[in-house]
């Protein structure tokens, strides 16, 4: 008995200074988010690369053509990079975290972690810490492949590099958060591609992505006002279109307040949804 | 020396819509103990360590994990905690490596990744990625990811599925070398010969309920381990439990007046002990899915 009292465990652990571990964890986390994504080849084609090879479809299929209004014309490659980029956000974020997170509820990855004494914030920063480190280095290669191959002309003044900066970090984080929501929606791993690619497909075509938004009908452009991509699309619009493209928007303008209203509200609806549905497991299922 | 259990149980209950899979339990497990819950499949084991993980909600009863309801275990609580749980289907992007030193660094007092993983026996697959293991060395993992955090209290919920004689072998050391440092575990398996092996204490589950616990040198009493002699006459199965087998074999012998058919003398094992407290068990609860290689007990 005496022996066991000697070697035993060290006594009970203090988890000291809870928000800096708690931020440390999520900063290891992210680095371990980063490291199996880049490791899984099929999420990489499919989220990662694939606002590039859309761009590249549609600047070459398109290549003959032009689009705005007469003599404010700009080629399919500019047009269609500010939708790109938007989806891409939408793609890193709400698709890439909310099919992930489903299957590692269903895999047993989120049991595990549920047993240890890791905080549910660190995950959710590590997810963060994925989908901005991603999402950043895909807008990168979209606008390194314009630039360079397609010769699109990119901005060069500060201000409009910093509305890119605010749209997309508002951008990455809502489409992240609103991925952690959504993830509790499919109920299996199984099902979640086939529950969310079809969301974010019609997000896509309703919002400015794929069409052209002010050829679709009014009361389509007011529905798909309701969500958020169609307001980063346009913030992305208006970093990397001439500013006569903006008489083409529904206002006539820009609008970056709305969006970034429009954003922020969705932000802390996900950030709501998430804290009143997200559980490590679903007891006694 | 009065210490209070490490984990104690009193009458616990769990219902899953109309079915009741824990009709009260209770088991205490002691400072150090490595402790045995055995018992077929759909018995409760499973229900019972994850409600002592705070995996599920119990619906009745008492339970008290390192002092704490496991109901309410916080982070302090879990980082006393290792739990290997039955086998998942993780898609394991990582390397053994990576893993264990990512889940070290979620504890405050960690053991050394590269210790654990040669205590496991993995040194030759620190750098493969988990995936691309063999399902015998993904649990491996699974029983380094439960020991990483120098626990307290481990939870093993059949460990050894899918290992070799070779890698169950180990596996015992290790379990040994950790109850030495004075680690107190709660063990379910199906293989009896491991319960024997390892733990001090077992509880039998059946139907939700504990049909016989102790020491496993006296689990079901002293009568079910009386050897069993046992023969053929004109090709029917005779046996009779003797504490003098010997001189039932005379007897016999003398009566047939040669060598009886199929002789064999039998001390029960823990497996036939367990067998025999499950049979009984479902013979007071009449259900008729009995074990099929029941003893017929002959008459003389």
């Amino acid at each position: 008995m005496t022996t066991q009292q000697l070697t035993r465990p060290a006594a009970p652990a203090r988890l000291a200074n809870p928000p800096a571990r708690t931020l440390a964890l999520g900063l290891a986390r992210a680095r371990y988010e980063v490291r199996a994504y880049f490791r899984l080849g099929d999420t990489v084609f499919f989220t990662f690369l694939f606002p590039a090879l859309l761009l590249t479809i549609f600047s070459t299929a398109f290549s003959e053509g032009t689009f705005g209004s007469p003599g404010n014309e700009v080629d399919a490659a500019q047009y269609y990079l500010p939708g790109m980029l938007a989806a891409g956000i939408l793609l890193s974020g709400l698709q890439n975290l909310g099919v992930d997170i489903a299957l590692e509820r269903s895999d047993g990855t989120l049991k595990r972690l549920a047993g240890t004494p890791l905080p549910v914030t660190s995950y959710f920063l590590g997810k963060l810490g994925q989908v901005l480190v991603t999402g950043l280095l895909q807008a990168a290669l979209l606008l390194a492949l314009a630039a360079v191959v397609f010769r699109v002309p990119l901005p060069t003044d500060a201000a409009a590099w910093a509305t890119f900066a605010w749209v997309f970090v508002l951008g990455v984080l809502t489409s992240a958060v609103l991925g952690i929501a959504i993830s509790a929606v499919p109920r299996s791993g199984k099902s979640a591609s086939a529950v969310i690619i079809p969301i974010t497909l019609v997000l896509q075509f309703v919002s400015g992505v794929y069409l052209p938004f002010d050829q679709l009908p009014e009361w389509l452009q007011q529905v798909a006002s309701v969500f958020p991509l169609k307001w980063f699309a346009q913030g992305m619009r208006s970093v990397f279109l001439p500013e006569e493209f903006a008489a083409l928007e529904p206002s006539g303008e820009w609008d970056l307040g709305l969006v970034a209203l429009v954003g922020a509200a969705w932000l802390v609806v996900g950030l709501v949804l998430t804290r009143l549905t997200f559980r490590w497991i679903r007891k006694d299922s | 020396m009065t210490t209070a259990p490490v984990v104690s149980v009193r009458d616990l209950r769990k219902r899953y819509g109309s079915h009741d899979a824990l009709r009260g339990v209770d088991f205490d497990i002691h400072e150090g103990e490595t402790f045995a819950l055995l018992g077929p499949n759909g018995a409760g084991k499973s229900t019972t360590i994850e409600i002592l993980e705070g995996y599920r909600d119990r619906t009745g009863g008492e339970a008290s994990v390192l002092g704490v309801d496991p109901g309410r275990g916080g982070l302090g609580w879990k980082s006393r905690l290792g739990i290997v749980l039955q086998s998942g289907g993780e898609q394991g992007s990582v390397t053994v490596r990576e893993q264990l030193r990512h889940f070290a660094s979620f504890y405050p007092n960690p053991r050394k990744a590269d210790d654990v993983i040669a205590a496991v026996g993995l040194e030759e697959k620190a750098d493969t990625l988990i995936r691309k293991l063999s399902g015998g060395q993904r649990r491996r993992v699974d029983v380094a990811l439960g020991i990483i955090g120098r626990p307290e209290l481990l939870f093993l919920d059949e460990p050894t599925t899918g290992f070799d004689p070779e890698a169950r072998r180990r596996f015992w050391e290790l379990i040994r070398s950790l109850r030495a440092e004075g680690t107190t575990i709660l063990l379910t398996t199906h293989y009896l010969d491991e319960a024997a092996q390892l733990s001090d204490r077992a509880a039998v589950i059946a139907g939700g309920v504990v049909v016989a616990s102790g020491p496993i040198a006296e689990l079901g009493g002293a009568d079910s381990r009386t050897p069993i002699v046992r023969w053929r006459v004109n090709g029917e199965l005779r046996e009779q439990r003797t504490t003098e087998p010997g001189l039932v074999v005379r007897d016999l012998i003398d009566e047939l007046g040669r060598e009886p058919d199929a002789l064999e003398i039998i001390r029960p094992s823990l497996e036939d002990v367990y067998l025999s407290l499950l049979e009984k068990h479902l013979g007071e609860h009449g259900t008729t899915d009995a074990p099929a290689h029941t003893a017929t007990e002959a008459a003389r």
